[in-house]
């Protein structure tokens, strides 16, 4: 081995010792997760079921409970006070001009019921709810839907055959393919139109805040 | 001190008296230098002495950590109350029309909250790593800031939702409302990549779930391609760290994809072989279309541009050399072109683009012009480097409907009128 060559070979290993440390390293900044640890935050459902914890709860129970801690919101059948989040009814309103976008009427999963009421809801008292008190709400709203009967006991068994109206109607992004006119290098520049007309004002429609608090809502807000 | 009244963005006495002068020498305007008329009265705030030239100001410690002169108490964040049924689950908008070159001061970054701003001491914040990896990890942290790799980068941060009360029409008065949900800061982090593979991914591993510790508990799922590509955990933000309302102590930055999957907070990230079809990727942040169905997992943010000044909250005020000042982003890539239409789209005239243009970041452009007081219907259509071209409102209303929310990156239109105050109009 010529000096110059065996030089390059020592200076490789001694970059291979040092990248081995730095990635080492890495591993040693943190520490192991404990089980206990991770079962206290993993607590997200998937449509498949996986991550559903031990527990049942009637549409019974769930009525009583969606009273006690969901209707001032939500309204005594899902159906929203104020602008409180409707979470019933809606169906076949999806083409429509307005359409209600509900559990029944649009939510594609079950275990997003579960997941999000579980870690979220009540809003402001997030996760005091215990598993049998999630699966009693959600056997509830699904009896609001229509999705269940009035006597169900929905539990980790039965959940994975819960299947919501809507849930086929939803496809991944395809702008590639079907905005595909919008990828457009020549861009027309001179007289691209014979006239040109407004045909929308938001001065008309005066719902822009001046400082003072508005109620007139108009279409689209978001949530 | 001085006693002037700090200025309001649209100060209609203010503004009438400016278009009045303006009106009386229009000759002179026109060319764009006045001279000086005989017998004119000298300029008070030149011949007289000011207070603050003639005693002293404030110490250097005066304000330990600096705020904007009072005279620019109106450039805000603000709130439009009908949006939402509760402030904590609500929306703030920037300021754009106030704000000039790229980066978003700190404390005007619009904010969107699912459950309010969450108070974090960091000493006892966590980040948690776990599902499909060989070793589930937990750092304080003091480990993250140790970890190798750290990152420096200026990117957009988009609401899905941003623009989307336009879809039917124009609705909102104000750059700050129809698109002021958007910022742009340079983030100080690391990889996320650097934890995945601290971790071990395994080969099934297709899939990362990121949750944030407020309590809304925010999660999203993210493809591990774009986890392992360019997405960082980040603490700063434009050199100090991260804002309680961004996310303190820590956030994810998901470059040029929809704001809602940036975890604030952010405390766990779980790896698995499939989406999660958590809340925010089905009841929201899925586009209703025309036909009943919908689109889902609609991550990037596509080419967007809007003329900042003029606009409704930032009216022309004299004839003359004026500035069409705005700016462009796409989270496909590097803003390469933004045209400029004083005719409503008839004509484009290609603007200049001042400044970075940095990939999956905001671009500023202007268009210099002079104003003989004709009414204007002013447009800016932005192209990226993947040939992306904005389209009109009408062009995405014909595959989409009107019903999608999200994603509404149409052509604007502002209406300077020839007193120079400008509306929010759609045009044919």
């Amino acid at each position: 081995m010529s000096r110059s060559a065996r030089s390059c070979a020592i200076a490789g290993a001694f970059f291979l010792a040092f990248t081995a440390v730095a990635a080492a390293d890495t591993v040693k900044l943190g520490r192991p997760a404990l089980p206990e640890e991770i079962k206290a935050w993993d607590i997200d459902v998937r449509p498949d079921g996986l991550g559903l914890p031990e527990g049942k709860g009637s549409v019974t129970q769930g009525e009583e409970l969606f009273q006690n801690n969901c209707a001032a919101c939500h309204g005594e059948f899902g159906e929203g006070a104020g602008r409180w989040p409707v979470l019933a009814g809606g169906q076949g309103t999806l083409k429509s001009e307005r359409p209600e976008k509900t559990i029944g009427s649009f939510w594609p999963y079950a275990s997003t019921v579960f997941d999000y009421v579980h870690r979220a809801m009540p809003f402001g008292a997030a996760q005091t709810l215990q598993p049998d008190e999630v699966y009693a709400i959600v056997a509830y709203l699904l009896y609001l839907n229509d999705v269940v009967p009035e006597d169900y006991v929905l539990s980790k068994e039965n959940f994975p055959k819960v299947e919501l109206p809507n849930s086929a109607n939803f496809y991944d992004d395809d702008r590639e393919t079907t905005e595909k006119a919008f990828w457009n290098k020549n861009p027309c520049m001179k007289d691209c139109k014979a006239k040109v007309e407004i045909t929308s004002h938001a001065r008309v429609l005066d719902v822009t805040p001046d400082g003072a608090g508005e109620n007139d809502k108009p279409a689209g807000a978001v949530e | 001190m001085n006693h002037s009244k700090p200025r309001a963005p649209v100060d209609r006495r203010r503004f009438l008296n400016l278009v009045g002068l303006a009106g009386a020498g229009a000759g002179a305007v026109a060319a764009g230098v006045r001279p000086a008329a005989a017998g004119a009265t000298p300029d008070p705030d030149i011949v007289n002495i000011p207070g603050w030239t003639q005693s002293l100001g404030a110490g250097v410690n005066n304000h330990p950590y600096g705020i904007p002169s009072p005279f620019e108490k109106d450039v805000v964040r603000r709130e439009v109350t009908w949006l939402t049924a509760s402030s904590e689950s609500s929306v703030s908008f920037t300021p754009l029309y106030a704000l000039d070159g790229i980066i978003t001061p700190n404390g005007l970054c619009f904010v969107r909250h699912h459950g309010g701003e969450a108070e974090i001491d960091p000493a006892r914040h966590r980040f948690m790593i776990h599902g499909m990896v060989d070793k589930p990890l937990v750092f304080t942290m003091e480990d993250i800031k140790r970890m190798p790799g750290r990152t420096n980068r200026a990117y957009f941060l988009e609401c899905a939702a941003n623009s989307g009360m336009e879809w039917r029409g124009a609705q909102l008065n104000g750059c700050q409302y129809t698109h002021g949900m958007i910022h742009n800061v340079v983030y100080t982090g690391v990889p996320l990549r650097a934890f995945l593979e601290a971790a071990g991914v395994k080969p099934k591993g297709k899939w990362v779930l990121a949750e944030g510790a407020d309590a809304s508990a925010m999660t999203r799922s993210i493809p591990i391609e774009k986890a392992m590509d360019d997405c960082l955990v980040a603490w700063a933000m434009n050199g100090e760290a991260l804002r309680p309302e961004q996310g303190y102590p820590l956030r994810l930055v998901v470059p040029g994809w929809e704001g809602n999957m940036w975890i604030k907070w952010l405390r766990r990230v779980e790896i698995g072989d499939q989406p999660w079809g958590q809340r925010e990727e089905t009841s929201k942040y899925t586009d209703l279309l025309a036909d009943g169905r919908s689109r889902r997992f609609t991550f990037f943010m596509d080419a967007k541009s809007v003329v900042t000044n003029p606009s409704p909250q930032a009216p022309l005020r004299a004839k003359g050399p004026n500035v069409v000042s705005g700016i462009a982003w796409s989270g496909r890539g590097t803003i390469t072109r933004v045209d400029v239409s004083l005719d409503g789209g008839k004509n484009w005239t290609t603007a200049r683009i001042e400044g970075p243009a940095l990939p999956r970041s905001m671009t500023r452009f202007y268009l210099d012009f002079d104003w003989n007081g004709q009414e204007l219907l002013l447009q800016s259509r932005a192209m990226d480097d993947s040939g992306y071209l904005q389209p009109t409102k009408a062009e995405l209303r014909a595959v989409r409907g009107e019903n999608s929310i999200y994603h509404n990156n149409g052509i604007q239109t502002w209406l300077v009128r020839s007193n120079g105050e400008a509306e929010n109009v759609e045009v044919s």
